[in-house]
């Protein structure tokens, strides 16, 4: 009987079969790929309610970042300044600038400068700053060179991977606890070892089951 | 072609396993008019039926839509209670896919022709049956949008972390996945000849191009069939031990657990045997109806059906052997929870499950002894549907009353079903009977290519060579 | 990712929590207006009202997607806006998302006990005992604790009422100001017992300036007979203080000192002191409890011998009880084999023995205690001077005359402080009716309850926890009721109230209260008595000294005991709603009854007998009718309940309560009249036929399997264990050798398990099953109300519950109460069956949840030999809430931010308060840098047991107090023969019985 397919259509069947392959797992890698928080978190810039610069303060001015974020080493949230921090300085600087003006409105009507939450940690993650600070992980480990932000954006992927593998071996991201806020500091020797020295001598071990970080 | 010689003592002592077909070319004609068949020539009540079973598929969607939308709570499930109609509709099905690959796998090895009229469409059911059973493992936890994708071994660098390999579930994701792919592929390898000869059989165009993709290009030549041949055997061979390691994993969900009703090692050989059992009751129901109401009857003779009945005597002897061994070791064990639990199991709140499945499995297959009721109809029907009722209590049985009273009688519960647990049930055996009826009416229900082999005529024909049947090499 | 509903965590850093509770809000109104509040609303309860259009559909949506194709991952692609609040001008020192401590105190039916409440951002979110105050000790009651809840219980009363139509204070304000009150001769004031000293002084000003004035206490469930009772025994007001703790023999006249009948845990807490064993010489300290009662109750089920009869039999009994002191007395039944023994006991313990009347029990019971105390010479009861007046009436007859007078029409003005008359009042009153006649009626009340819809005025009454006030406890020592947050309906305390009446200078709770106390303080030290005062709790020196007094028997001798005819209803106060002043109290009214282990309902409870004759089974509906007087509610058998009896808690069936409450039960009050105040003869008791279905969370009430075949010998499941003293000298191992099959051991290598490893110790012999571990670990842990219909199908969720079971006959058994906790087994069986790996051993040997991994296969559950994993089946704090029509959001507040709040379709179980656990271990390791041994660690249910019954710690810590009692030989294991290795262990009860009664 006559032939219903020409003779190409091995080769055409062939293409297709490879083409549809490769489809699907492009595809699926794709997905895969662009669903992991190193992708999709990283980078959040919003624009602030207030023009702050940490470029400016922590950089130049070379302010600690305890001044503003004196909670992160006394509570378990590094938490965002209230406005009479701010005040504390620019009643006498720049007290005029048009670009303090909300901060200036806030300070008299107590109503809080709504600021962009950027470094966001899941509802059922537990982070203490409190714990790690003191711990002597510094902040550059996980928000990056925030003294080279103009405006601050989220540097680190801050998922569950990341904090594991930090859990799993701190000894790279340990300094000595009042260096935590130099985020420019440079170890004089392997920053390995004298992480492990601190872990022996303020006996750190770093949950890695469930209930370190999750209740 | 050369007419059939009908030898009487032969006859008597070997009834051919294929009658009525003058030659090769009827039967063809006998099993491709079904699916050649234009839309009105199909009698009505087909589309009828169809049409019901269809509208039981969209109540078995709209139901686990309102599942996953409100959760669990929906159905009956409670402390402690955890498992209960989800779970037993899972094993339920997983156990009647287990006729097919037994039926095209194993009697394939052991060269039973028998088989050749049965298997096509045995193996379609274990794939219909698998896909009902694999609903509820997705479906019966409680973020099934996590489960999806976190009960397979995808490797994930945001977590950093894998599956619990040492879980019965985990096990059985691989168990019942193999399952399916082997069932799949074993199955359409066989449809290939039968798809090519609807294809040169084909009439419209569509009808052609369509069935010269399915047919992979098949031409029937002896090279061919010598690939063919091979890649049925391997198949054969690599589901074999599939039909006894799937039941054996899924009755490790239960093994491996403390309950007491659960923790038994007899269960591997236990739930296999109860699953062959259940499969080949439900496989004999289908083929009754398919004989009436498809006028299969010299296709699918007596003599298929008697076979079929002497395995569901055994399968069912070798469940109530097993009833009996756990009555006995829960006296001899002298564990207390263990005894009480198989007491509770008999003369508990849910006495009425547990008799119920004792009749249905152990009783009334015992009918069988005698050839008159294995080779009567009417009987062999009511017992293929009592048995599928019993196996589905048996599964019930087991988890739900050993769970009802374990080991804290502060903690004891009772189970009572919703409206959308049986509506869940309903809408998967909906799902099956559609998926069965579309099979009868679009594919050969018959491996014409192996039913050669056997037709009462094989005797004087060459038509083996010539059509190339697989049971002559 | 998104699909994680409701959690908290971060709460908003607007607020400066305070130093001594006040200005955080002026309302919740004021601040749900700013935008900061909403942001932070929707970032925190995304499925509140306010959020449910994004919120609420996405998540549906992307839902119906993984249904079908399982592309929730889709999910994380969507990234929300978050916003932060800081507080523009606030405390330098604070520390948002911290937990602050502060006391207070908790005053209820004229008892007082002493608190600590844990608050963030200025939310109370947790309240525990303040170990300062002499009535809790540390310890706090199930009804305190749960007193929590109804500061955000979004149905107490909000605005000014009158005459039903909303009205403001400054309204109410001008028409007091237009009040004719003359001399006060038509005008009287109702509150419940006034124990705060403060607005007793504010009494004595108004009773000054009104000199005609009539104040009248009542309280539905008081200390008035106990007060009469010393009146008649000693011609003067003292109140009674038994040691519990002193006593070696004591007998209770129908007094549940260990239950619902004492309001503080410091019963229990004595009580329990020397159930505590520890060695040998402990064993002699065990006391023996007798208790004479109708129903069954706590402290009967803690009894070593327990004797039923009709609440009215009980006079008849002591009465016999004084003859028999003297001569023996005759009579061979049980009754007269017990009087019997029972006086020889007494006598030969002598100064060691204590008598004690409950507050049902008439004076004349309490007096002929007392003088029982006095022939035996006890030294374990003392006595202290009780603040009399004699413008003052209380109790109910002081209540008959003035709904009298009220209906008479000389009441022009009623001042009702507080409380819910026209529910609790007795029926033959008709307090509604009088109350309606009062032409200037005013209502302080917590919510718009019966009272208020008969009163002209209402006004919102702050909750304690919202209110400035002090509280004095009947052994003098005064505490200061702080307040944790502004009113946040803007309600006023009864001190307050009166301030406005009075016109005084000072209108604010803090002004009144500290001024009353700082003016008799030397003014140098003023600031800082008051501050030391705030802190500690208590204000140090107002102890009142006692007094000695004796017995006039003279008094007490020709007193009538009522004669039994017919059935008698008895009244108790209910241990979950007490008065009905909780009915809408959600996690009370799940909180199972201690006995009857009912949720959302009372019953009427009948004896077993009472319930053969009658052919009734539980849930039958049955009307209980005296004169006019109809109730009809479901009956329950009750083992060892009085035959000929029947008892129905208070507390129920409130017309008009809130959307928990409303129509919750069946109101006792309806039958319940001024001359049969606690119990009644003479009523008539049929069936309706019609049925109920009651809500139970313990279906099979004993340790023996049922009898299923004839013939075969159900076995006894060693679950709770038990032993007397004398046994166990004899044989120390009896406890651990109860196990029915011998223990198996794994064939797999074991784990080491070193270093700190967490373990728990419950002792049996000291638990009393009094509920107060059951409520502490749902305030601590967020765990959810479902709700009748849920309970019903077997779905509460409890972390903690309290198994009871009935020891002995059904007639007359006896009850043991064990707290079932998570085991945190070593070898636990739900860890290996789950699929994701969502459960896993910590190495410190917690096991561990991970509720954001789980995926609901609700595996590990069933595998779970103890049934303690509780399974979110819907979205529990969502689908409670919203089918009574409450926004969420306010509920929410409760929350502890230092746990997950769980969403539908995932497990959970109790943690060992692994939040407690790293909160200490970041403490310690933080603040002084040194290795973290698990000290300061104490689990919620462990802190607020009123017995001391539960330890918890590092039991590789040879000289923690939970690795001494796991050394115990009446240590155990439930379940020891799985192998699976429980870290939660027993310690089995020890009791004392007389040998003389354990025969029969």
């Amino acid at each position: 009987m006559a032939a219903i397919f020409p003779k190409a259509s091995d080769i055409i069947l062939k293409v297709l079969g490879a083409v549809i392959g490769l489809g699907a797992v492009a595809t699926i890698g794709a997905y895969t790929y662009l669903s992991y928080p190193t992708v999709i978190d990283t980078g959040y810039q919003p624009e602030q309610p207030v023009a702050y610069s940490h470029k400016l303060h922590a950089g130049q001015l070379g302010m600690n970042c305890f001044y503003c974020h004196y909670t992160a080493y006394r509570g378990a949230y590094a938490a965002i300044p209230g406005t009479e921090i701010c005040m504390g300085c620019h009643q006498k600087v720049k007290d005029k600038s048009p670009r303090l003006e909300m901060v200036r409105q806030s300070y008299e009507t107590g109503e809080p400068i709504p600021w962009k939450k950027i470094h966001v940690m899941p509802d059922y993650v537990y982070f203490n700053h409190r714990a790690h600070v003191t711990a002597g992980v510094s902040c550059v480990s996980c928000h990056g060179r925030i003294d080279q932000m103009v405006e601050v954006h989220q540097e680190k992927p801050l998922n569950m991977a990341m904090c594991l593998a930090c859990h799993r071996d701190p000894a790279p991201n340990v300094r000595p606890a009042e260096l935590v806020t130099q985020l420019d500091w440079v170890p004089d020797r392997d920053p390995r070892v004298i992480g492990e020295e601190i872990i022996a001598q303020k006996h750190l071990h770093p949950p890695t089951n469930c209930s370190g970080c999750h209740r | 072609m050369s007419a059939v010689v009908q030898d009487p003592q032969l006859m008597a002592v070997n009834p051919p396993l294929v009658q009525g077909a003058t030659d090769l070319h009827d039967l063809t004609d006998q099993i491709s008019s079904v699916v050649e068949a234009k839309v009105y020539e199909t009698p009505l009540k087909y589309w009828i039926t169809l049409m019901i079973t269809g509208s039981v598929v969209l109540l078995l969607g709209a139901m686990l839509t309102y599942l996953v939308n409100t959760g669990i709570g929906v159905w009956g499930n409670n402390r402690p209670i955890g498992w209960a109609w989800d779970i037993t509709n899972f094993v339920f099905w997983i156990g009647i896919g287990h006729a097919g690959t037994l039926i095209s796998a194993i009697l394939f090895l052991f060269r039973q022709k028998w088989r050749t009229s049965i298997n096509r469409s045995a193996e379609a059911m274990t794939l219909f049956a698998v896909m009902c059973a694999g609903i509820f493992p997705l479906f019966h936890t409680g973020r099934p949008w996590r489960a999806f994708y976190w009960l397979f071994p995808i490797p994930n660098t945001d977590l950093n972390i894998w599956q619990n390999f040492r879980s019965p579930l985990i096990w059985d994701v691989f168990a019942v996945s193999t399952y399916f792919t082997v069932s799949l592929l074993f199955w359409y390898t066989g449809l290939v000849p039968d798809l090519a000869s609807l294809r040169d059989r084909a009439t419209s165009k569509i009808r052609q191009v369509v069935f010269a993709i399915l047919s992979l290009g098949w031409r029937g030549s002896a090279r061919h069939w010598r690939h063919y041949e091979q890649a049925y055997l391997i198949l054969a061979g690599i589901s074999t031990p599939l039909v006894l390691s799937v039941h054996s994993v899924v009755s490790f969900d239960f093994a491996t657990s403390v309950i007491p009703g659960w923790h038994t090692t007899i269960f591997p050989p236990y739930f296999v045997a109860g699953a062959i059992f259940s499969g080949f009751a439900c496989v004999m129901t289908l083929l009754l109806i398919a004989r009436w109401t498809l006028n299969l009857q010299n296709l699918i003779t007596i003599k298929h059906l008697d076979n079929m009945n002497k395995i569901i005597l055994v399968t069912g002897s070798v469940v109530g052997y097993a009833y009996c061994t756990e009555f006995f070791i829960a006296w001899y064990s002298g564990d207390i929870y263990e005894r009480f639990t198989f007491l509770n199991r008999a003369f508990g709140p849910y006495w009425w499950a547990a008799w119920a499945m004792y009749s249905c499995n152990v009783f009334i297959p015992q009918l069988y002894w005698s050839k008159k009721m294995r080779t009567n109809l009417w009987v062999m029907f009511i017992i293929s549907i009592t048995t599928n009722i019993g196996m589905w209590f048996e599964r019930f049985v087991i988890i739900a009353t050993s769970l009802t009273r374990d080991f804290l009688p502060s903690s004891w519960g009772y189970y009572s079903p919703t409206w959308v647990d049986i509506c869940t049930f309903i809408g998967t055996i909906g799902l099956f009977l559609t998926l069965f009826l579309l099979f009868a009416r679009f594919l050969p229900m018959i491996a014409m290519s192996e039913v050669k082999g056997v037709a009462a005529i094989e005797k004087h024909s060459f038509a083996g060579q010539v059509e190339g049947s697989p049971s002559h090499r | 990712m998104s699909l994680v509903n409701i959690t908290l965590k971060n709460t908003p850093a607007a607020t400066p929590a305070p130093v001594t509770g006040p200005e955080y809000w002026r309302s919740l109104d004021q601040l749900a207006d700013t935008p900061e509040f909403r942001t932070w609303v929707e970032r925190e309860f995304p499925d509140d009202a306010a959020a449910v259009l994004d919120g609420n559909s996405r998540r549906t949506m992307l839902k119906i997607m993984a249904a079908s194709f399982g592309l929730a991952g889709l999910a994380a692609c969507s990234r929300p806006e978050y916003r932060l609040a800081p507080q523009a001008r606030g405390r330098e020192d604070y520390i948002p998302g911290a937990a602050y401590n502060y006391t207070s105190v908790f005053s209820l039916g004229g008892h007082a006990s002493g608190l600590v409440v844990q608050t963030y951002e200025g939310r109370p979110s947790k309240i525990e005992g303040n170990p300062d105050h002499p009535a809790s000790l540390g310890a706090a009651t199930a009804l305190a604790q749960a007193s929590l809840l109804s500061v955000y219980d979004p149905d107490r009363s909000k605005a000014v009422l009158d005459g039903g139509k909303q009205s403001t204070w400054e309204k109410f304000e001008a028409a007091v100001k237009g009040l004719s009150l003359g001399d006060g001769s038509g005008l009287r004031f109702l509150s419940g017992t006034v124990i705060s000293p403060t607005l007793d002084s504010l009494r004595a000003e108004a009773l000054k300036k009104w000199p005609k004035a009539k104040w009248v206490e009542y309280e539905s469930i008081g200390r008035d007979n106990e007060r009469a009772g010393a009146m008649l025994a000693f011609g003067q007001a003292v109140n009674v203080h038994p040691q519990f703790d002193k006593a070696k023999v004591i007998l209770s006249l129908d007094y549940d000192f260990l239950g619902a009948d004492y309001p503080t845990p410091l019963a229990t807490k004595l009580f329990s002191k020397n159930r505590h064993v520890d060695s040998e010489e402990d064993l002699e300290k065990i006391s023996r409890l007798y208790v004479v009662e109708s129903q069954f109750s706590l402290t009967g089920a803690n009894a070593e011998h327990r004797l039923r009869m009709q609440g009215g039999e009980v006079q008849k009994f002591a009465a016999d009880l004084v003859a028999a002191l003297s001569a023996a007395p005759a009579g061979n039944d049980k009754r007269g084999k017990f009087l019997a023994a029972l006086a020889k006991d007494l006598k030969a313990a002598g100064k060691d023995a204590l008598v004690v009347a409950g507050p049902r029990q008439p004076a004349i019971v309490h007096a002929l205690a007392h003088q029982i105390n006095q022939t035996l010479g006890v030294a374990t009861v003392t006595y202290t001077k009780a603040a009399s007046s004699d413008r003052v009436d209380s109790g109910v007859d002081a209540l008959k005359t003035l709904t009298g007078e009220m209906t008479g029409g000389q009441v022009t003005t009623l001042i009702i402080l507080g409380g819910n008359p026209a529910f609790t009042a007795p029926a033959d009153l008709q307090f509604g009716a009088a109350l309606a006649k009062v032409a200037n009626s005013i209502h302080l009340g917590a919510e718009d309850d019966e009272t208020a819809a008969a009163a002209k005025w209402h006004l919102p009454e702050a909750h304690y926890l919202e209110a400035w006030g002090d509280a004095q406890s009947t052994d003098g020592v005064v505490a200061i009721q702080q307040p944790m947050i502004e009113p946040i309906f803007g309600g006023k305390s009864a001190i307050e109230v009166m301030a406005v009446l009075l016109d005084s200078k000072d209108r604010k709770g803090l002004d009144l209260v500290k001024n009353f106390w700082t003016a008799q303080w030397p003014a140098a030290t003023k600031e800082n008595t008051w501050r030391k005062t705030l802190n500690d709790g208590v204000i140090a020196g107002t102890q009142t000294a006692e007094v000695k007094v004796s017995v006039d028997s003279k008094r007490i001798q020709a007193m009538p005991a009522p004669a039994a005819n017919g059935i008698e209803v008895g009244f108790v106060p209910s241990a979950t709603t007490w008065d009905g002043r909780f009915a809408n109290n959600a996690w009370m009214q799940e909180a199972p009854d201690p006995i009857t282990k009912l949720v959302w309902t009372n019953v009427a409870l009948i004896s077993p007998a009472m319930g053969r004759e009658k052919g009734w089974k539980d849930g039958d509906m049955v009307a209980l009718t005296r004169a006019n007087l109809k109730l009809e509610a479901a009956v329950m058998v009750q083992p060892g309940h009085a035959d000929n009896a029947v008892t129905i808690a208070l507390g129920y069936g409130r017309p008009r309560s809130g959307s928990v409450g409303t129509n919750v039960g069946y109101n006792a009050g309806l039958i319940r009249t001024s001359d049969s105040f606690w119990f009644g003869q003479g009523f008539a008791i049929a069936a309706t036929g019609a049925k109920e279905i009651l809500a139970n969370t313990q279906e099979h009430g004993s340790m023996e399997e049922p009898q299923l075949v004839a013939g075969i010998k159900p076995n006894k499941r060693p679950l709770v264990r038990e032993t007397t003293i004398e046994e166990y000298k004899k044989n120390s191992k009896a406890i651990e050798e109860m196990n029915e099959v011998p223990e198996l051991d794994s064939v797999y290598p074991q784990l080491k398990w070193e270093g700190l490893q967490w373990g728990m110790a419950i002792d049996l012999g000291a638990c009393t099953g009094c509920n107060a571990c059951v409520v502490a670990c749902q305030a601590e842990n967020n765990v959810p109300s479902v709700g009748k219909d849920q309970v019903l199908r077997g779905r509460e969720m409890h972390w903690i519950r309290m198994d009871r079971y009935y020891v002995g006959s059904v007639d007359d058994p006896r009850a043991v109460e064990q707290p079932i906790p998570c085991m945190q087994c070593e070898n636990a069986p739900c860890e290996n069956v789950c699929p994701v790996q969502a459960t896993t051993h910590s190495p410190e040997g917690l096991n561990d949840m991970a509720y954001n991994r789980c995926v609901g296969t609700r595996y590990c559950a069933n595998n779970c030999p103890f049934k303690v994993r509780h399974f979110n089946f819907l979205d529990w704090h969502k689908n409670f809430l919203e089918r009574r029509r409450i926004e969420p959001e306010l509920m929410q507040m409760v929350y502890n931010p230092d746990v997950t709040v769980r969403m539908r379709g995932i497990m959970e179980k109790c943690t060992y308060c692994v939040q407690r656990i790293q909160e200490a271990r970041i403490a310690t390791k933080t603040d002084n840098r040194r290795e973290f041994t698990g000290e300061g660690v104490v689990t919620a249910c462990q802190q607020t047991c009123p017995a001391d019954a539960i330890s918890f710690g590092n039991i590789n810590d040879p000289n923690s107090k939970v690795a001494k009692l796991k050394k115990q030989e009446r240590n155990y294991a439930m379940l020891a023969e799985l192998d699976v290795r429980p870290r939660t262990t027993y310690l089995g009860r020890l009791r004392n019985p007389n040998p003389e009664l354990e025969a029969s």
